[in-house]
């Protein structure tokens, strides 16, 4: 079981391959980070593991020490497979031996038996719109939705949502003209719409109470369902969110709205990242996919129009003054170029404020295991 | 997301974009199949299938059935694009272009330009490429270097699914003559592809996998066989980099040239036959523009300079294969002045 960092282990623990977003089948080990015998703490990086569509790093969730390396560099291994082994130093090498011996990778879910393993996205009626909507965990408390920004899907949750999936019941949703949602859009597209989709979605589900998610665009989405409706927001959680502030790069999201090639996207996309490796040739492929399907760049432009007209955020609103009582924190990398690090330096004081180092518009997806701790934390201290 | 045949993805566009835009119409020999004859039609829907259930939708006024006469086909059309409708005529097999060319390079491909673009000509061709069915000479042949070099025609040249989809419903609203190519033996390779319509623009290729030490440029079916023997490389420690074009004309001459700056060594493969090709167009434009990077010379895999045999053991002989690819592959990346 994830502990968030607080406690300590007492047992062996199996590091395996991680499925990271839906159709990662395998991984590659690019390298490791920590040798056998060395002692980590929870969020150090233990290796780099490469698939086709991104190149990450794997972090710690929990303090350890490494003591068998099973996978090396260079394997290609499949979801689940064992990479590696933890436990305490007091464990004998032969108990890790036989640990290892033992151990056997869960066999992959049938393509036509994933849908029921719930692994597959489902689809959610929300009025005019069919969502798509990735479902995985199971829990005590409200369940976790996670909002994507704009131009992105439920993919962007792709390291944090399993993670929080082991302890909670989780939801990511693609909203309307994105990802596997309807595209024709059919009505205005501002926040407090967007809010009305979501709720329609979650009654749809029979969803009462919630703990939010929101990233960019869609922070500024939850901002608005929070305040419309604050007795069902367990708490809120606001990463490199819209709504803060006046300004955004507008740059950006000309760029991304009118992107056709792949090289035009790659110079685009990279403005999202501190660390422009992240941005692979398979991202940038998988982004000119969707913006070519009929519709997309019709729905972007009304949405850009909505939010972001002339380069300046439409809409301002303040998590502070309208609801206290949603407990709510922001999370901004420090190294954002979409969206001011100042939207959330003037929150300091007033509410919970988490600033990551190395990390640019994407904290969740570029320093995820701290983001995944912030989060689990806070819906912990919130239930 | 499902998967389709090249065949289901190719039938996909048509219906769907002529469900959007009336004005598109598909005509050729066999393309609604039957017509004429008693109780069926609709029988084949394309020689190969392609055109499937368009008649049913769409009615005899869209979907025509013509004589086998490929100039009377390609004269309507190009007549029909250039007074409003939006034509996608087919070519049985490219061999047969000699029949109708004039009607393609010297009529449809020069409206615009000698009507000082007062004329518009949204033609398509759809057109069989390709070897390996023991079709024989005249029925196996892949002419899209001709096509390339004629000013004012497009070219495109698919080699999968999703990408079919895509390029035949960006060919489709192209306002320019289009010469679709498929190959006749991959009509039944899957891929992953929408339900929903989308375009792939022309003159973007595809990097189909990543690599640093060879430049790898393939067309139609040598992709795939270019990509077995980029996996046979790789277990030897040679990393390919696989560039399918998509369209040869336009040509994404930047991808390649790119590839080629890094890699500095460069393989062509092309079933085509080897003078005054795609291969030797791709070489000359590299050899001119990214001389200095070059570590070895050009290499073109292309079948030799001869009619495509019927003969089955010939067939395979003429036709470049993943082991000639690869050994063409270590010769450029061994070479050393």
């Amino acid at each position: 079981m994830t502990d968030w960092g607080c406690g300590e282990m007492s047992e062996i623990t199996a590091i395996t391959m991680p499925k990271w977003g839906l159709t990662m089948t395998e991984g590659k080990v690019l390298g490791w980070l920590k040798a056998e015998g060395e002692s980590y703490r929870a969020g150090d990086e233990l290796l780099e593991i490469e698939t086709t569509k991104i190149t990450n790093v794997f972090e710690a969730r929990e303090p350890g020490t490494l003591r068998r390396i099973v996978a090396a560099a260079g394997a290609m291994l499949p979801i689940g497979a064992l990479l590696a082994v933890a436990a305490p130093a007091s464990v004998p090498d032969a108990e890790v031996a036989t640990f290892v011996a033992a151990f056997v990778a869960p066999e992959p879910v049938a393509e036509d038996a994933a849908e029921d393993a719930g692994v597959v996205p489902h689809e959610v009626e929300a009025g005019d719109y069919r969502l798509r909507c990735l479902e995985l965990g199971s829990g005590e408390g409200p369940p976790l939705v996670f909002i994507h920004g704009f131009g992105a899907d439920l993919n962007t949750w792709m390291f944090n949502q399993p993670a929080l999936a082991e302890r909670h019941r989780t939801l990511a949703f693609d909203l309307p003209g994105h990802g596997g949602s309807t595209k024709a859009l059919s009505g205005p597209v501002d926040g407090s719409s967007f809010a009305a989709d979501l709720d329609r979605a979650l009654a749809a589900l029979g969803i009462e109470r919630v703990h939010l998610v929101g990233h960019s665009m869609g922070g500024g989405i939850a901002l608005h369902f929070a305040l419309w409706q604050p007795e069902r927001v367990a708490s809120l959680t606001l990463i490199a969110s819209a709504c803060l502030g006046e300004e955004i790069n507008g740059a950006f999201i000309d760029g991304f709205v009118k992107m056709e090639r792949r090289r035009e996207a790659q110079d685009v996309l990279r403005l999202l990242v501190h660390d422009p490796a992240l941005v692979g040739r398979q991202m940038v492929e998988d982004v000119l996919r969707y913006k070519r399907l009929d519709g997309v760049p019709a729905a972007l432009s009304a949405i850009a129009a909505a939010w972001f007209p002339n380069g300046w955020q439409r809409e301002g609103l303040d998590p502070v003054a309208a609801e206290p009582q949603v407990p709510t924190q922001i999370i901004w990398g420090r190294e954002d170029r979409i969206i001011p690090l100042a939207h959330a330096e003037a929150l300091v004081g007033k509410r919970p404020v988490h600033i990551i180092d190395g990390a640019g518009h994407l904290p969740h997806m570029e320093k995820s295991g701290e983001v995944n701790r912030l989060i689990g934390r806070f819906i912990a201290a919130s239930p | 997301m499902p998967q389709k045949s090249i065949r289901q993805a190719l039938n996909e566009a048509l219906a769907q974009e002529m469900r959007r835009d009336p004005r598109i119409i598909v005509i050729g020999e066999d393309v609604a199949g039957g017509a004429g004859s008693e109780g069926q039609r609709d029988a084949y829907g394309g020689v190969l299938g392609v055109t499937k259930g368009l008649f049913g939708e769409f009615g005899e006024a869209r979907v025509i059935d013509t004589p086998i006469t490929e100039s009377a086909i390609m004269g309507a059309a190009a007549g029909a694009a250039v007074t409003g409708l939006r034509p996608v005529a087919e070519l049985m097999f490219s061999d047969f272009f000699g029949v109708c060319f004039d009607q393609i390079f010297n009529q449809a491909a020069k409206f615009r330009y000698m009507f000082g673009g007062k004329a518009t000509t949204p033609l398509v061709i759809r057109t069989m490429i390709g070897a390996g069915r023991s079709a024989a000479a005249q029925h196996s042949q892949s002419p899209y270097g001709i096509f390339t070099a004629v000013p004012g025609l497009k070219c495109v040249v698919p080699s999968n699914a999703y990408d079919a989809k895509g390029l035949l419903i960006q060919a489709i609203r192209d306002d320019d003559p289009v010469i679709f190519c498929e190959h006749k033996l991959m009509y039944d390779l899957r891929a992953e592809v929408p339900d929903e319509p989308y375009t792939i623009p022309f003159g973007e290729a595809n990097i189909v996998r990543d690599g640093d030490d060879v430049t790898v440029v393939a067309l139609a079916r040598m992709v795939h066989y270019a990509g077995e023997a980029a996996e046979a490389l790789a277990k030897d420690g040679v990393e390919v980099e696989l560039i399918d074009p998509r369209t040869t004309s336009p040509l994404d001459e930047d991808t390649i040239l790119e590839s080629v700056e890094r890699t500095g060594r460069l393989v062509i493969v092309d079933e085509a036959t080897p003078r005054c090709g795609i291969a030797t167009d791709i070489a000359a434009l590299v050899a001119d523009r990214a001389f200095g990077a070059l570590k070895a010379p050009i290499r073109r895999v292309t079948a030799p300079h001869t009619p495509v045999p019927f003969t089955p053991t010939l067939e395979k002989l003429y036709i470049p294969s993943p082991d000639k690819i690869a050994a063409a592959v270590r010769e450029v990346y061994a070479y050393s002045k």
